[in-house]
């Protein structure tokens, strides 16, 4: 399986995240959020981002509550808790924002 | 006639290195690899199987190994000379032949 | 937090040459989330598991090491080293990595989360828990 981003075509597997994290780009996101027809906003970039930067950092993509405590940390106390996050991911933050940011599903995550 | 004797377990979880040591003829060589590689580190309770071979037998531990597992070469047995990939094929085509230690 | 049960991960081998540091390290993350209060012991080769500067780029294998500083946002951080096993390889407290979590109660302040204990106090430690997982 595959999804097409700027002309190639990317490996993903059979729930849809990517298959090699070094072929992230940031249109992969876009493309991404477009066939669960999500359009991305800055909020959305937001949490994209600290994600990429949170495996950098640890090599794991955070759980969900890890992952809300460390944006409220982060970002403040109106965007660390899961109401905001289920906003903007509706699948699931850890799920839906990890995909986008080409990362593996969270760890602990069925 | 020489060997070279690959061990691939720390000398603190299995006793190879000490039968490889205790059986390997005089001159031959020993190739720690993988988890081998902690065996050759100073200052630790089995840093001597290393340090009384060592006039009888050459030492080598495999450098990628030593350092995916944060061993500083410092932290050797002095003698133990460390050797890449490349210097891995090179001891197996100098001795006559391999004997992988499990 | 009344129910939690008391979680203890023993960690005995060294992280590349076996499967089994990487394995033990996913279930405490995964049972981290499930809010019941975690610890981990480090003993035997197991103590090699948090070595400082570990750099498997020639080995081609993933290095985990960076993940066990993510341990206190998954609060775990009771972290206990065996000081027996770190002598008997020659080892201190400084040629492991610096793992701290943050109390989110005291503004964030960063504490230590290693405690290096005597094999008798480790002994007591296990004695305490209600499920004992060993790796």
């Amino acid at each position: 399986m595959g999804i097409e981003v700027n002309g190639k075509v990317l490996e993903v597997d059979e729930e849809g995240y990517l298959a090699d994290l070094n072929t992230w780009e940031p249109e992969v996101a876009n493309v991404m959020a477009k066939l669960d027809d999500t359009e991305l906003n800055e909020n959305h970039w937001e949490v994209i981002n600290f994600l990429r930067e949170y495996y950098e950092e640890y090599q794991i993509a955070p759980a969900v509550r890890v992952l809300t405590k460390a944006i409220g940390k982060k970002l403040g106390k109106d965007k660390g808790n899961s109401k905001y996050l289920y906003e903007l991911f509706p699948y699931g933050p850890g799920k839906q924002a990890c995909k986008y940011a080409g990362l593996p599903k969270p760890t602990g995550c069925v | 006639m020489s060997t070279l004797h690959t061990v691939n377990k720390s000398a603190y979880e299995r006793d190879t290195l000490e039968a490889c040591v205790r059986l390997a003829a005089k001159g031959g060589s020993v190739l720690l690899i993988e988890d081998g590689v902690y065996s050759a580190m100073s200052g630790g309770s089995k840093s001597s199987i290393i340090e009384n071979a060592k006039g009888d037998l050459n030492f080598y531990v495999l450098g990628p190994d030593v350092k995916a597992r944060g061993i500083d070469e410092s932290r050797l047995v002095d003698g133990v000379k460390v050797v890449d990939y490349k210097g891995f094929v090179e001891l197996t085509v100098e001795n006559d032949k391999v004997s992988a230690w499990l | 937090m009344s129910d939690a049960k008391k979680f203890m991960y023993i960690n005995r081998k060294a992280p590349y040459g076996t499967v089994y540091a990487w394995e033990s390290l996913e279930v405490v993350l995964i049972g981290a989330a499930f809010e019941q209060d975690v610890s981990l012991a480090f003993v035997d080769d197991g103590v090699y598991q948090l070595m400082k500067g570990q750099d498997t780029t020639e080995v081609g294998i993933k290095n985990f090491s960076p993940t066990y500083s993510a341990l206190g946002d998954y609060e775990v951080n009771k972290i206990y080293i065996e000081k027996e096993s770190l002598e008997a390889r020659g080892l201190t407290l400084d040629d492991l990595q610096h793992l701290v979590w943050e109390d989110e109660d005291e503004d964030w302040a960063e504490k230590d989360s290693i405690r290096v204990v005597t094999s008798a106090e480790l002994a007591e430690l296990f004695e305490e828990q209600d499920v004992v997982l060993s790796f």
